[in-house]
């Protein structure tokens, strides 16, 4: 079974800058996290994929109305908000899932302490009918 | 990457056919399951590169053999430790043709042994035993090459710790495993043919390895009543298959199929290998499941459908092999038979164990749908498309609830 484990912007514990202002070691040990948690995962066969998408600055809302598409520019106030990237895992189960979420969460802020962020985990829909 | 299309369908099969009996023949010869699987893979792809253009040999299976042997002779002379066992087995007389079913067999039992999950198992029989190579089954379960590659390699190596002298367990522990092999041929068959999404060709595939797996199984096991009940279940519902898409590649319900396109012969021969099982006289929940297809299968129209039958196959299954869908299944069988009220009855009677089950609410809505009540209909569907973790039960269920709105 396919799980997303969905990282927004804000849903960290305590006050933590963004991090483009974090120390240059601390930035390099967040990617080294990132990445070694993906091989890890690689290794163990329940890799799918892992995206990071681009800032908030860069979001844009766009509604259909009668005339042209209202296109709507950031910076929102509700930028916290918004998705930063995901992982996709296939695993056997939702607890494995989690045990997955619950080590993404452990990711390193600023001097190294843990950001703790909160991973939504969904299950993707399988393209299966169920059979039991 | 080379698909079977681009293999060439002829090509495509007889690979297919011989894989599994080189790879036995090389793990017979050498003992090492997970380097004879590497040798007879890199046979496979030689042979792929190699037989189009410089013809096919005249035994396919014998230049797979030689091919992969010697790959496994150079990689022992690599490895001086092993030299010794090389010459004690070299000594060893090759397997005879009678032995083919049984040497595929216990390639699959290796496959799926007990300490491997449900998906590693399916991976490594898949390419060890059905000769598909590591894109292919990747590209059939939606996940990354190198992803599959590693789930591969983790499960030979648990197959390789494992030290099981290659061939069939004995008889007692045979009869203990055969049910992780059935269910490992089972998923893969109803991966290939409950799927709505992938390529169509690497599902119509899937279904058709695990047919022809347990085929096999059952040649090399013929007084084992659950391998022909399995082969019966998968032949009785794969003979559905042209029925049950629609042009746009929608699900369609059986009660809604157009059953002229149901595979006759296929029918027939599930009916044939259903009642040489059934007459051993050990029934188990794949006769059993196959029993229950067979009376769907028989009836013309949904309106002639033996629901009665169906009702007591129910309740003999769920006495063999109780669970949660079983129980809803013979819930709605009841509700067929006796009415909707006597089907909502029996929900609440099985209750306590079906428990948070989300078919529970698909299974109260259509009950409630067939006794007219359309609010609870509503209700009960819209909360089962809320609880499904399958997309086109989703769609079904969506479809379903917004139809009852439409007409309340």
């Amino acid at each position: 079974m396919k799980f997303m484990l969905l990282q927004h912007y804000g849903r960290v514990e305590g006050d933590v800058p963004p991090m483009s202002q974090w120390a240059p070691e601390d930035v390099e040990a967040h990617i080294k996290f990132q990445k070694d948690l993906n091989a890890e995962l690689r290794e163990r066969g329940e890799f799918v994929e892992a995206q990071g998408l681009t800032g908030p600055e860069m979001a844009k809302f766009v509604l259909a109305s009668d005339d042209a598409p209202i296109i709507t520019d950031g910076p929102f106030a509700e930028s916290k908000e918004l998705l930063a990237g995901w992982r996709t895992v296939d695993v056997e189960s939702e607890e494995r899932a989690l045990e997955i979420a619950a080590q993404a969460s452990e990711g390193p802020g600023p001097n190294g302490v843990p950001l703790r962020q909160q991973i939504e985990v969904r299950q993707v829909m399988a393209p299966i009918e169920p059979s039991e | 990457m080379t698909g079977p299309a681009a293999r060439g369908g002829g090509l495509e099969d007889l690979l297919r056919g011989a894989a599994p009996r080189a790879l036995a023949a090389v793990v017979r010869r050498f003992g090492d399951f997970a380097d004879a699987e590497d040798a007879v893979q890199e046979a496979l792809i030689e042979a792929a590169r190699r037989w189009p253009t410089q013809g096919t040999p005249e035994n396919p299976t014998g230049w797979l053999i030689a091919v992969a042997s010697r790959r496994m002779t150079d990689k022992i002379r690599a490895d001086s430790a092993r030299r010794a066992r090389e010459e004690r087995i070299a000594a060893e007389p090759e397997a005879g043709p009678a032995a083919e079913a049984d040497d595929t067999l216990a390639l699959i039992f290796m496959c799926c042994r007990p300490e491997l999950t449900p998906a590693s198992a399916v991976a490594l029989t898949l390419r060890a035993v059905g000769g598909l190579t590591t894109a292919e089954i990747a590209a059939a379960f939606l996940v990354p090459e190198t992803t599959m590659g590693r789930r591969i390699a983790r499960a030979k190596k648990t197959v390789a710790a494992a030290a099981e002298p290659f061939g069939l367990p004995a008889p007692a522990e045979r009869k203990e495993r055969l049910g992780a092999v059935l269910r490992v041929l089972y998923l893969i068959f109803n991966e290939g043919y409950a799927a709505s999404e992938g390529p169509e060709l690497a599902r119509a595939e899937l279904s058709a390895e695990a047919i022809r797996l347990t085929r096999i199984a059952r040649l090399a096991l013929p007084e084992e009543p659950e391998v022909g009940g399995l082969l019966a279940l998968m032949l009785l519902t794969d003979a559905r298959r042209p029925a049950r898409t629609d042009a746009d590649g929608e699900l369609v319900p059986l009660d809604e199929q157009d059953r002229s396109r149901w595979d006759a012969a296929a029918i027939a021969a599930g009916h044939r290998m259903l009642n040489e099982a059934v007459a051993m006289g050990a029934v188990g929940p794949y006769q059993l499941q196959a029993a229950i297809a067979a009376a769907h299968d028989r009836a013309r129209r949904p309106e002639d459908t033996d629901w009665g039958e169906i009702l007591a196959l129910y309740g003999l299954l769920e006495r063999v092999a109780p669970g949660p869908m079983v129980a809803l299944n013979r819930a709605v069988a009841m509700a067929m038979a006796e009415g909707p009220q006597a089907g909502l009855a029996l929900l609440v009677e099985l209750e306590p164990q079906l428990e948070g089950h989300h078919r529970v609410h698909a299974v109260r809505a259509h009950l409630f749908e067939l006794a007219g009540d359309v609010p609870g209909a509503h209700v009960e569907y819209t909360r089962a498309a809320e609880l499904t973790a399958s997309l086109p039960e989703q769609r079904y269920l969506t479809r379903r609830a917004a139809r009852l709105a439409g007409g309340a």
